[in-house]
């Protein structure tokens, strides 16, 4: 590329921008990248430094080429690809720390804040959280001042002085920028492949083992929407069933259709209902058949049909925004009377696992006799007491997976719990399943519907009790009751030294607020826009009308701040405001002032105009000559004088 | 290419001054005001532009809620960016224009005197092929200094100036014409050599007996030397005697420079010669009259005659 000889070179404050940009881009993709490139480049960005500020030359060609082939190497290394998103990162970021070996000009400089910009929204492709998009938008500020930093010929300002207009401008920025964040329209389905293959993220999965739930309680995509006819439930009550888990080989619960494991024709589970809901709901795409429904749904809907433990299954796997109505009872007995056989099914164990906790499944039921509930509660009681912890990262378990939780680690999360308290009463004698689907969700007021994601997954165990049926059991409530009350965002870890009540009411505040950006910023989708539409009346939220608002409340927006460009602070003399009094009522009179005629001119030829008034406009003449020339400021009390007869002044016009 | 195109803008501005926005001199002060101002976003700011839409199209595709409020953020910012651009300019003033003294070819050195009620940055000014940058302080006064390239002798109207700032971030580009109704007066340019000036016959003659008054150097005391001329302090300094030695000034004619002597040459001609010898006569620091049609000068020295002189020659007709 030909470098135009006449551009100035890079002053040294603009330069050291220039550094703290790059340095802020470097430091946001630091936590996705290996530690070494990040070393590497940090060193290479600080020896740049370092080198212009010190000698102030040009790097060698010899130099940058080897360091770019070095860079090359080191991704493809890596990652094995240069495409993608982690290759692509640590790839461009890299060319933004080397781009700085040849800025030399303020050219060099505009395209390397462009690319930083780019580079910082990438990070946010990473992660964004709260914490993270703070951070990153504060990168902004260096290259904002890096910007301000090329124009020449300024006042000089301290570094941390160069950065605060950035920062004013983006503060002016933000009610546009909210503006146009709610009316863009959104994509109903991306253009090109998204970040993280969509193939892996399908939701909820037909089998359970610990461990297979960590990627979905961490995605905040949605997962559906349910609008209620009435009230919703409430928060505790909020279980959608999707799976139910029978078989279990020691290491992972799966959903089989026991018609074929059984050999003979299951029956539909009966169903006593006192209290039905009726709901419709928006799921999400899962490539998957299972219709997930608040409790127990009495009928399937239409192209789908109930399985015998009243799971609703869909004809055909659901790979668009599929819209459903149900029915489902709040209060029931399921299944009053259990089988044989569906009781044998409930109480199955692999053999030879778990030892310990057969061992204390026995002792437990020699102690309550024939009480299954009093066994139920024994076990909450164990987890609420036993110094049971909840995290999303607990240590990996042995092959007796139940036993190694239970008198081990003792740490992990829903699917931990549900499996290792299902065993416990199957081993006890009391017939379990393990159910997983969703719980909890988050209730948008505004649009008047449950939004529940991926990352309200959860699994729970249902025990057959005599007498009532099958009895939704949470074990993980009794644990972190929070994951049940406030869901998914509750789930949080929870390091030991984190018990204290003060830093556990912080951690739940900080809870809230991060569930505030989850749910209002990252959560706003199309059906969110509807929403926030909807109580203005605007039904219709396609593109166009986006379109439309958003170029309405651009140019409002655009208008306020013309207004505000256009808006001088005039302080008008007082003694030029007398004077144009003088002038407007001489005009009236038709004696207008012209242009470029001084005041003494005029009032001459105002009192020839008006002979009648000769002396008292030459004494307003003079006065005025002398407020206005015979002192640096007008004279108070002759200004208001002067003032008072202006405004006792009436023109007499003569008839000629 | 340049130069065309160039032509066809000039064309376009005699012939559509309504729609090229060309405006006639005008009295000073000239203060910039809304509807004079122009913006236009600058190449960075179309690439920016592009670079946001990009960034638009990857956090939408993504799904990517807080990428889209990044991306926002940044487009309002540079969409305020432009109003920030506009105040830079808005409500400048050109308060007058200083013109310095210069032979014609030579540039001339312009100050614009530019006021403001409020503090500004990274102003510029561009006046035919120099440009200045400028900030006004908060005392509201800058003096912007710009070589005027000058052509011939005489009154020069001023040409247009351009005003521009790509403040703060460098996207949009505001500018606006100031087009003073002022002239400047470019002297001649002396000829590059010629005779001397013919002096007077009994000039040349007169004896000079005044001693010169200027301070020459300190010498030795010779016996004979005046008592006022002997260096008191500089003697007791060095032990010896020390006399002030000072400058006998030859002997120098006055010049009497006409005009009319120069009958039957050029009237350009005579014009560059009469500028080359008040040039001479300037540096020498001889005293010189300058005769000229209907202006006679005073003989005089110093450069304020000299100032005074190449004036009348430069405003010949």
């Amino acid at each position: 590329m030909k470098r135009r000889t006449d551009e100035p070179t890079l002053d040294r404050r603009a330069f050291d921008l220039l550094c703290l940009t790059m340095a802020c881009v470097l430091g946001v993709h630091a936590p996705h990248q290996p530690w070494w490139l990040v070393a590497a480049l940090a060193l290479v960005l600080g020896l740049r430094w370092w080198q212009r500020r010190r000698h102030g030359t040009r790097p060698p060609l010899l130099l940058k080429l080897p360091l770019l082939a070095l860079l090359a190497v080191a991704v493809v290394f890596t990652y094995g690809t240069i495409f993608g998103q982690q290759p692509g990162s640590a790839l461009a970021v890299g060319l933004l720390v080397l781009k700085l070996l040849e800025s030399e000009t303020p050219r060099d400089a505009r395209v390397g804040i462009s690319f930083a910009c780019f580079g910082l929204m990438a990070a946010l492709l990473f992660d964004q959280g709260l914490v993270a998009t703070f951070v990153v938008a504060l990168g902004l500020l260096p290259a904002l001042a890096t910007l301000r930093a090329l124009e020449p010929a300024q006042a000089p300002a301290s570094l941390p002085r160069a950065l605060l207009p950035g920062l004013a401008l983006l503060a002016a920025a933000v009610p546009l920028a909210l503006l146009a964040f709610a009316l863009v329209p959104r994509l109903s389905s991306p253009l090109w492949g998204t970040a993280n293959s969509p193939q892996a993220r399908t939701g909820l999965s037909d089998r359970m083992s610990p461990g297979n739930f960590t990627e979905l309680l961490t995605d905040d995509r949605p997962a559906m929407r349910v609008s209620f006819d009435g009230p919703p439930p409430a928060p505790e009550l909020r279980y959608f069933r999707a799976y139910v888990m029978w078989l279990y080989d020691g290491r992972t619960w799966e959903h089989a259709d026991l018609r074929r494991a059984d050999g003979q024709r299951r029956l539909l589970e009966t169903l006593e209902s006192r209290g039905t809901s009726r709901y419709q709901v928006d799921l999400e795409p899962t490539n998957r058949g299972i219709l997930p429904a608040l409790d127990v749904p009495l009928e399937a809907p239409a192209d789908a049909r109930l399985s015998p433990d009243r799971e609703v299954i869909s004809d055909k796997p659901v790979r668009e925004l599929l819209r459903y109505t149900l029915d489902s009872a709040i209060r029931y007995h399921l299944q009053p009377e259990l089988p044989e056989a569906a009781r044998r099914f409930a109480l199955r164990l692999p053999q030879g696992f778990n030892p310990r906790t057969h061992a204390l499944a026995t002792q437990w039921r020699e102690r309550h006799g024939s009480d299954d509930q009093a066994i139920v509660d024994a076990a909450l009681a164990l987890f609420h007491d036993g110094g049971f912890r909840y995290t999303l990262a607990p240590a990996p378990l042995g092959r007796d997976a139940v036993d190694d939780f239970l008198f081990g680690t003792r740490e992990g999360f829903c699917e931990h719990y549900a499996s290792s308290f299902t065993v416990l009463m199957r081993a006890a004698g009391v017939p379990s399943r393990v159910v997983t689907g969703y719980q909890g969700g988050y209730w948008n007021s505004l649009g008047n519907y449950l939004l529940v994601r991926q990352s309200d997954a959860h699994a729970w165990s249902e025990v057959w009790l005599e007498g009532r049926g099958w009895v939704r059991i949470d074990p993980t409530a009794a644990v972190r009751p929070e994951r049940v009350s406030l869901g998914a965002a509750a789930a949080g870890d929870q390091p030991g030294w984190a018990e204290t009540s003060w830093l556990a009411s912080l951690r739940n505040r900080w809870d809230v607020v991060n569930h505030w950006w989850t749910q209002g910023v990252i959560g706003f989708d199309a059906l969110r826009q509807r929403g926030l539409l909807t109580p203005f009346g605007i039904r219709d939220t396609g593109t166009a009308m986006l379109g439309m608002l958003l170029a309405i409340g651009t140019s409002l927006f655009v208008a306020i701040g013309t207004g505000w460009a256009l808006w001088r602070r005039e302080r008008p003399e007082p003694l030029r405001k007398a004077l144009r009094r003088l002038e407007a009522r001489l005009a009236r009179a038709g004696i207008t002032r012209r242009r470029g005629e001084g005041p003494q001119h005029y009032l001459r030829r105002a009192a020839r105009a008006l002979p009648a008034q000769r002396g008292e406009l030459e004494r307003l003449m003079n006065r005025y000559l002398e407020l206005r020339y015979a002192h640096d400021e007008p004279v108070p009390e002759l200004l208001r004088e002067f003032q008072r007869a202006v405004r006792e002044f009436r023109p007499r016009r003569v008839v000629k | 290419m340049r130069d065309a195109l160039r032509r066809l803008q000039e064309l376009a501005e005699r012939r559509l001054p309504a729609l090229t926005r060309f405006r006639r001199p005008e009295p000073m002060p000239i203060e910039l005001n809304r509807r004079r101002i122009y913006i236009v976003p600058t190449g960075f700011g179309l690439g920016f532009t592009l670079l946001l839409l990009v960034m638009l199209a990857g956090s939408l595709n993504y799904s990517n809620n807080a990428a889209l409020l990044l991306t926002c953020l940044l487009g309002a910012a540079g969409a305020a960016s432009m109003l920030i651009a506009f105040r830079a300019l808005d409500g400048l003033t050109l308060a007058s224009v200083r013109a310095g003294q210069a032979v014609a070819g030579q540039p001339l050195a312009l100050t614009l005197e530019l006021e403001s009620r409020r503090p500004r940055s990274a102003i510029r000014i561009d006046l035919d092929r120099s440009c200045q940058a400028f900030a006004i302080d908060a005392a509201g006064k800058a003096d912007v200094t710009l070589p005027l390239a000058t052509r011939e002798r005489g009154w020069q109207p001023l040409p247009r100036v351009r005003v521009w700032t790509t403040w703060p971030l460098g996207l949009f580009r505001a500018w606006s014409w100031m087009h003073p109704e002022q002239s400047v007066l470019v002297w001649p340019r002396p000829e590059d050599d010629g005779p001397p000036p013919r002096l007077p016959a009994d000039e040349g003659l007169r004896p000079r007996l005044h001693r010169g008054e200027d301070l020459a150097a300190l010498r030795d005391y010779r016996s004979g030397d005046p008592r006022k001329h002997i260096a008191w302090k500089a003697s007791a300094r060095l032990g010896q005697l020390l006399s002030k030695d000072f400058e006998q000034p030859e002997s120098r004619p006055e010049w009497r420079l006409d005009w009319r002597e120069l009958e039957g040459m050029e009237n350009e001609a005579r014009i560059a010669r009469l500028a080359r010898w008040l040039g001479e006569a300037h540096a020498q620091g001889r005293r010189h009259s300058l005769w000229l049609p209907g202006q006679p000068i005073e003989a005089g020295s110093g450069p304020g005659h000299y100032a005074r002189c190449m004036s009348a020659l430069a405003s010949l007709p």
